[in-house]
């Protein structure tokens, strides 16, 4: 498999990265789902990354959090790198914001106390604060009138805008996003992704596994193709949706575009 | 076969079809549809009719509520003299007679808290310290030797004191023991994991009635001379220590129940070990395993009546006693049915009691 970067050098907004990993490798016992990833992401940047199921694509951003961890080679965020310290872990996880494929929101907490939650016990924040800020997150995700109800009386576009919210609460520097639209019925779909436009207009770090490919056009810098493991090929959206360099991302688009 | 599809425009709400009316219908749907309920039903009417007049007749027509032994021996009746002539030996045991007002009112007081601490509004740290507070008291009550109260020895205390002091500690106790035996066993550092394992199936492996052996017999040799552990304490022990492990179990399952899901989401966001058991884990888990935890903890209290095997004289054991006084020999019938009243009041209230918690909790 032949590993293509073809002018990709004028898209980082910014040339400090905020993300850098190199020649990282992860496997799940014997199995190797990550192999020799490098990837740098500037501050601001929006990555978009596609693949077929199995390809590893969730498993990399996993390991940005260290939900995962990786055995060989470096992560590196925001300046500090992620190993066994758990210090580290937990501070870099304060910073990086999540979104999960199924909202996974607390169903015991209101929509409040799900905002407020990570503020008030890791940020330390007095809780009417943390309270003003979740106010204001829930306004921007247009979901503030829903404060007091629990997730399980949410619709699933709703559950994953205040999932987002959640993320935001903790002010992170950069959000990854794991499928956040596959769950959910296709009429939702947009509310979702209309929330996550107008984060990345605010000029948010954004790292999305999705394969939303209008989403991938309008809003990413890049998008990185992942085939077992790999990053096969990354480009600007144009380039890679209309001139695909391998023969496996053309096999691929041409099975999600029909 | 062909089948009718009709389509219909027809968008009114349509009554359920009606399937019995009245009494009468009722009992044809469920008692006499088809010759083999009905033949089932005959035969259980036939066995009430043998069974049901005769012990109301035996247990309240006939019987003496006041009375002594010998005018029991006359009567075809129940003699529930047995339990009103002894009542106070069987609820208090050996505790001097002029003191008993002493447990009753020790009694009294964990009642009554109990009973103001089922609402969960109230569950303030206030509630926390009274609770603390009444304890000292209790204590005092039962054991004296202060504030002029006569000292009494805890090898006097019996009966009723004695079944509610062993089960409300016990099951006090075992429960966050449970949780943290629990928690460890399913903890990444082996070490931890291991001795947790080991812990709960030891003790899961051996019969309550053995570790109360063994605390009451085998473990004051390995104590230096002179010195010695009451012998309540000792049962104590061995109660919390074998219903922990049993609710661990239990707890286990319900962490078992919560979705990885909910552990990734905690952990995100940057919450540490504890915050995320606390905070997310445990309310969950603690919730959904609610019916199984009571049934341990009943059966538990159950159990606290085996330690008449050592020979501290709890409510079953105070009315034993009574039964082989030659006086009220052959009655053993009317006081193991109170024993079983008393004892199906306090677990009515610990399963009525989760219940509510339950429907409390229901999100």
């Amino acid at each position: 498999m032949n590993l293509k970067q073809s002018n990709s050098e004028k898209i980082s907004p910014s040339d400090d990265a905020i993300i850098e990993i190199i020649e990282m490798h992860k496997w799940f016992d014997d199995f190797h789902v990550l192999r020799d990833i490098n990837l740098r992401v500037g501050r601001q940047e929006r990555i978009v990354i596609c693949g077929p199921s199995g390809s590893g694509k969730s498993t990399l951003i996993r390991c940005i959090n260290r939900l995962e961890e990786h055995q060989r080679g470096q992560i590196i965020v925001d300046g500090v790198e992620l190993n066994k310290d758990i210090k580290n872990i937990e501070k870099t996880r304060a910073e990086v914001g999540m979104v999960f494929q199924h909202f996974n929101l607390f169903p015991h907490l209101t929509i409040l106390e799900n905002l407020t939650l990570g503020p008030i016990w890791v940020r330390k924040t007095p809780k009417k604060e943390a309270e003003e800020t979740a106010m204001y997150f829930l306004e921007k995700v247009h979901i503030a009138e829903q404060y007091l109800k629990y997730p399980g009386q949410l619709s699933g576009g709703q559950q994953q805008r205040v999932a987002i919210a959640r993320s935001l609460c903790m002010r992170p520097n950069v959000m990854l996003f794991d499928e956040p639209t596959s769950a959910l019925d296709p009429e939702m779909v947009k509310e979702v992704l209309d929330v996550m436009i107008s984060l990345a207009r605010e000029g948010m770090t954004m790292i999305v596994v999705s394969h939303e490919m209008g989403f991938a056009r309008s809003v990413a810098h890049r998008v990185l193709f992942m085939d077992a493991g790999k990053i096969v090929e990354q480009n600007t959206p144009d380039e890679f949706f209309d001139n695909p360099q391998s023969d496996r991302t053309k096999l691929f688009l041409s099975q999600i575009l029909h | 076969m062909q089948s009718k599809t009709q389509i219909t425009n027809e968008t009114d709400a349509i009554k359920p079809p009606i399937t019995s009316i009245g009494v009468i219908g009722w009992m044809r749907t469920n008692l006499f549809n088809g010759w083999f309920n009905s033949l089932l039903t005959i035969i259980v009417i036939y066995l009430l009719w043998k069974t049901v007049p005769p012990f109301v007749r035996w247990a309240l027509f006939d019987s003496l509520w006041v009375s002594d032994g010998t005018a029991c021996q006359q009567t075809d009746g129940a003699c529930w003299s047995v339990v009103t002539a002894n009542l106070r030996f069987i609820i208090f045991g050996f505790f001097p007679h002029d003191l008993q007002w002493r447990p009753l009112l020790a009694m009294l007081i964990l009642i009554a808290l109990l009973f103001y601490s089922r609402d969960r509004k109230r569950w303030k740290k206030s509630l926390g310290y009274t609770w603390v507070a009444a304890l000292i008291i209790m204590g005092l009550l039962m054991k004296g030797g202060l504030f002029g109260l006569e000292s009494v020895e805890s090898s006097k205390w019996g009966g009723l004191p004695l079944t509610l002091l062993l089960s409300v500690f016990g099951l006090t106790a075992a429960y966050p023991l449970g949780v943290v035996l629990a928690l460890g066993r399913r903890s990444r550092m082996p070490a931890i994991k291991t001795l947790c394992v080991i812990y709960i199936e030891m003790i899961r492996g051996v019969p309550l009635i053995s570790l109360l052996f063994m605390s009451s017999v085998v473990f004051p040799l390995f104590l230096p001379e002179g010195v010695t552990v009451n012998k309540i304490l000792r049962a104590q022990v061995a109660i919390i220590l074998f219903t922990a492990a049993y609710v661990a179990e239990v707890v286990r399952g319900g962490l078992q129940a919560i979705p990885k899901g909910q552990y990734e989401a905690a952990e995100a966001i940057g919450l540490n070990y504890v915050q995320t058991m606390r905070l997310i884990v445990l309310p969950q888990a603690l919730k959904i395993m609610i019916p199984p935890t009571v049934s341990v903890l009943i059966s538990a209290f159950k159990d606290t009546s085996l330690v008449v095997i050592i020979a501290l004289y709890d409510l079953l054991k105070t009315t034993q006693s009574v039964l082989s006084d030659p006086k009220w020999m052959g009655f053993s019938a009317e006081a193991y049915i109170f024993i079983a009243f008393v004892y199906f009041i306090c677990c009515f209230f610990m399963s009525d009691y989760s219940r509510r918690l339950e429907k409390e909790l229901a999100t």
